[in-house]
């Protein structure tokens, strides 16, 4: 009994939650990479990956199982530390992050009241990885990619931040379950019916802090090779590559939970209504992915500065004004 | 000014949702592209080295009438052929020369009467840049492109066709 008591319960529950982020980070990679290749075949009239398993199903197993085989390499003039540091620093915090985000009633590894916050503060952190790793390649793609990534993010976690804020005033809290709690199991009873414009506006930034197209100039095929993960081959490129499947996957658990209601649906809630939410923002981003063209730099840094930071300022005022009264 | 930008924004947010419409739309529809192993499909307007037509009444032997038109035209001089003069001509010159016409030489003079014999007609494959003016010049049609597209080899001499054996080869294959 006594031993039972003593039991480092919290760190147990810690240390089993971040085993299954991980599992579901690296399953949620696998499915994506498939759903991302399937959907864009059938767009483009296409049938997507075919041949390995029944309908191509195997083929990000066997993409993985390629990654893993290769020779790790270090190119010549490399820094041999960042280099190396720049994977691990990105995917470390998508797997923390997961931790606070509420996946059912009782689905969630801690229930912290600055969730939110954590989120937010630990996503930011990829920036720094995207530069540091074109940074120590030594490749001149690389490091525009990471300029590119820089300038981007920078700008726009200014109206994603903004665009959090008039939810935060209407609930008065940064915990997600609370967030949660506050809105109903029907669609009428979101978040996004009394915001709108926020959600559009998250909506968007989370497809630019994802590097997700049209906003993909960090790793731009057609002018930067690859951009930041140019040099990178094998498990380093495998991890920026889960890494960002991974922000894609929070980006859509933050738009589920604080928009469209999180866990809570009609009739039974859930986990389940959680991950249809999840997965139905996912297959929004990826046809957004094959319908539209890459912006331009300046066409980029135009939308955030010129519509979106002005927008989200208007929006907050609105809200505040209206809370007020 | 003002509202000329809104507008131009209103727009373009438009036309983004006819582009995602448009996706859309295109993601429900059957694909157009074919499994290339399992499945293959004829394809039209594919340019495979030239061949010879068979004539109508005899498969083993081409259209051609030996003008020549096709080894003048091509721009990469690939096109072999050999055949032999016109017999018309050498009934005249025999006659020029001997100066006697018999019964049995004026018959053989109008059956054979200028069409001369084609007896080689070879393709060099490795210098033919497949324009089509040879196909296209032919007054008798006898030249066309063929459709194999599964053609590959292992050394330069595979890809000098003689097309008059390739023709009865055809023939050939036809009656089994």
């Amino acid at each position: 009994m006594m031993d039972l008591l003593f039991f480092p319960w919290q760190l147990f529950v810690i240390f089993v939650g971040l085993t299954a982020v991980i599992a579901f980070i690296a399953l949620n990679g696998l499915l994506l990479v498939y759903l991302d290749r399937k959907v864009g075949g059938f767009i483009q009239r296409r049938v997507g990956p075919y041949e390995v398993g029944p309908h191509g199903i195997l083929q990000p197993v066997a993409d993985g199982l390629k990654l893993l085989g290769k020779q790790i390499f270090t190119p010549k003039g490399a820094d041999p530390v960042l280099y190396w540091l720049a994977p691990m620093i990105s995917i470390t915090p998508a797997i923390v992050v997961f931790i606070a985000i509420p996946f059912g009633p009782n689905l969630q590894v801690i229930n912290t009241n600055v969730g939110l916050i954590l989120i937010l503060a630990f996503t930011g952190i990829n920036v720094l990885a995207l530069c540091l790793g074109g940074w120590a390649s030594q490749n001149k793609y690389a490091l525009l990619g990471a300029a590119r990534d820089i300038a981007q993010s920078v700008a726009y976690e200014i109206p994603l931040l903004l665009s959090v804020l008039p939810i935060i005033f209407m609930t008065g809290t940064f915990n997600l379950f609370d967030i949660t709690s506050g809105q109903g199991a029907w669609p009428w009873q979101w978040y996004i019916l009394y915001q709108p414009v926020a959600f559009l506006i998250f909506f968007v930034c989370i497809l630019a802090e994802t590097n997700r197209s049209p906003f993909d100039l960090p790793e731009g095929e057609s002018e930067l090779t690859a951009g930041f993960h140019t040099d990178y081959s094998g498990m380093a490129f495998a991890l920026f590559f889960l890494a960002e499947y991974a922000y894609m996957v929070i980006g859509s658990c933050l738009i589920a939970t604080i928009f469209l209601g999180g866990f809570q649906g009609p009739i039974v809630s859930g986990a389940w209504w959680f991950l249809a939410k999840v997965y139905i923002l996912l297959l929004i981003m990826i046809w957004i992915r094959w319908t539209f063209p890459r912006l331009r730099f300046d066409q980029l840094l135009n939308v955030c500065w010129k519509w979106m930071i002005p927008i989200a300022v208007l929006n907050l005022l609105v809200t505040l004004a209206v809370i007020s009264l | 000014m003002i509202t000329k930008t809104f507008s131009a924004t209103f727009r373009g947010l438009y036309s983004l949702l006819v582009g995602l419409g448009v996706t859309r739309n295109n993601l429900f529809r059957s694909s157009v592209t074919v499994h290339y192993p399992r499945e293959t499909t004829y394809l039209e307007g594919f340019r495979g080295p030239v061949e010879l037509s068979p004539s109508e009444d005899d498969p083993e032997k081409p259209k051609c009438n030996a003008c020549g038109n096709c080894v003048r035209i091509c721009p990469s001089a690939c096109l072999y052929m050999k055949a032999t003069k016109p017999k018309k001509k050498e009934a005249e010159e025999d006659t020029s020369f001997d100066g006697q016409t018999t019964e049995e030489n004026k018959t053989e003079k109008s059956s054979k009467k200028s069409k001369p014999e084609l007896q080689s007609f070879v393709l060099d494959f490795t210098y033919c840049s497949q324009c089509g003016l040879c196909v296209q010049n032919c007054p008798v049609g006898s030249l066309r492109f063929s459709h194999d597209v599964f053609l590959a080899g292992f050394s330069r001499d595979e890809f000098v066709f003689d097309l008059l054996a390739k023709l009865k080869k055809q023939a050939q294959q036809k009656e089994q």
